[in-house]
């Protein structure tokens, strides 16, 4: 590999930046490029649907801290459009085509919309990805709206719940399952979500569905109507679905790409749609569907701030040919709303069992851990971090669930049934 | 100057909130909030909330022209 070659990270947030300082730090004095679409220089995303709504924080004052020096190229405000294996190219929306002798595919994800076009355009209706979205939604916020109705009880739609009423607006929180967060704690566990929506003041209707948004007639939105029955008056609603891969520009590409992200082998390499490996061309971030070695279920993709950082060192050292082992980092994430504080080790995917082995449910002070087949996979804390690195390393040894008998502060440790819902429901 | 607090490995010792109290702070018992841009002359304070954190959790850059205001 030529220390000269042209190296192009397409996708400028966190993976993307974090993977072009790698690249620097392994070593590579090359040319390196970043392509973004968004016109902004890197930033954190984390406090767009926490501090920036409640206006503590400045969505202009949220960019991500770097390393100085990289001597980087920056292509901002100019999505790809496509890629050219043979070629070796990537093209932009501006009609460009840019070289490269290795690529690093880090292009996220974006909130997924509300279905029907037409009521998504309503004025009023948001969602909460990027800095435009957060800022004009902190606009609306501002004006004091007699009420927001948000649609998706996920880790967003319960922080923009906990941020709107911090600053003391009335709530509505629509979400098909019988509790928050249900698809990822589980509703057994996601039971103390819920109780923390009610406390906070929250309008929470679970088990709901919204069949419509309705418009004011001057093409503003004025609410919602529920399956079953009933309406919600709102002039804010925002939208809280999950989020939807950046692949559309990889179509054609004979890469295997598709919209559960790109594939990749355990090295970070992006896979052809034979499955087999393409040399130089590497993927990390949201958007990488990839085999972990602790799940067996098959490839996943994480969305996960941590992962995005992780992997991109991995994607970064394996463009520059110095990849050990397969990556394997460990899957954690974090969650403030309502002043808690909730983080978690391992994936609860697939989990049969659930636990709490430390603290207290009632008060919102606990760990549970979540078992699969015998053996711990997950551990999830509401104010008790601490006890979060003991399980990591019971997760990552693939330790008999429950692992940790002997510290427990249980009078008894009693395994229950997650309460995953059969089928995870959107919107 | 922006800093970013790596809140998965952030264990919520707080000492990051007595080395620098303008620029970070607890809500309740873990959810450490700070200041993602804070002003220049909070550099030493925030410098020493780097360094005072048990876990390493703060990335901080400081832009040229700062380091070079402070020689």
């Amino acid at each position: 590999m030529a220390d000269r070659d042209r190296i192009l990270v397409v996708g400028a947030s966190l993976a993307g930046l974090r993977g072009a300082e790698a690249l620097r730090r392994h070593g590579h004095a090359g040319p390196i490029t970043l392509v973004g679409d968004e016109p902004y220089p890197p930033y954190d995303r984390p406090p767009l649907s926490k501090r920036v709504l409640t206006g503590e924080a400045r969505a202009d004052r949220i960019a991500l801290p770097s390393r100085p020096g990289l001597d980087l190229t920056w292509r901002l405000g100019t999505a790809a459009v496509g890629l050219d294996l043979a070629a070796r190219e990537v093209a932009l929306a501006t009609g460009e085509r840019l070289p490269f002798d290795r690529l690093l595919i880090a292009t996220g994800t974006r909130a997924r919309p509300w279905p029907n076009a037409a009521e998504a355009a309503l004025a009023g209706v948001h969602s909460v990805r990027n800095r435009d979205d957060s800022e004009r939604l902190r606009g609306a916020l501002a004006a004091a709206p007699r009420r927001v109705l948000i649609i998706g009880a996920g880790f967003i739609g319960c922080e923009a719940a906990s941020a709107c009423r911090s600053i003391g607006l009335p709530v509505t929180l629509a979400d098909p399952n019988p509790t928050p967060l249900a698809s990822v704690l589980g509703t057994r566990i996601g039971a103390a979500v819920a109780a923390m929506l009610r406390e906070a003041g929250v309008d929470y209707r679970p088990s709901t569905r919204v069949e419509a948004l309705e418009s004011d007639g001057e093409g503003r939105v004025r609410g919602a109507r529920l399956v079953g029955g009933g309406t919600v008056a709102a002039p804010v609603v925002i939208v809280a679905l999950g989020a939807l891969r950046n692949t559309e520009w990889l179509a054609g590409s004979g890469l295997a790409a598709d919209a559960g992200g790109v594939a990749c082998d355990g090295q970070c390499r992006v896979l052809d749609r034979d499955g087999r490996a393409v040399e130089g061309i590497a993927a990390a971030g949201d958007v990488a569907r990839f085999p972990h070695p602790l799940f067996e279920d098959g490839p996943v993709a994480l969305e996960h701030w941590g992962h995005a950082v992780a992997q991109a060192e991995h994607a970064a050292r394996t463009l520059l040919g110095q990849a050990g082992a397969p990556y394997a980092e460990i899957p954690a994430f974090w969650s403030s709303q309502f002043d808690v504080n909730i983080k978690s080790v391992g994936l609860t995917n697939g989990a049969d069992s659930v636990a709490v082995t430390q603290g207290d449910f009632g008060a919102r002070r606990f760990v549970a851990v979540y078992g699969r087949n015998g053996r711990t996979v997950a551990a999830v804390s509401f104010d008790q971090t601490r006890w979060l690195p003991a399980y990591a390393g019971r997760i990552e040894a693939r330790a008999a669930f429950p692992p940790i008998l002997g510290a427990t502060d249980q009078g008894r440790v009693a395994p229950a049934d997650p309460g995953f819902p059969a089928s995870p429901a959107r919107g | 100057m922006r800093v970013v607090v790596d809140l998965n490995r952030c264990q919520a010792y707080a000492q990051c909130c007595f080395a620098a109290p303008e620029s970070f702070a607890l809500h309740g018992p873990e959810v450490l909030v700070y200041d993602a841009a804070p002003p220049p002359e909070r550099r030493r304070e925030i410098e020493r909330a780097v360094q005072a954190c048990p876990v390493r959790a703060i990335l901080l850059e400081v832009e040229p022209e700062e380091a070079g205001s402070h020689g």
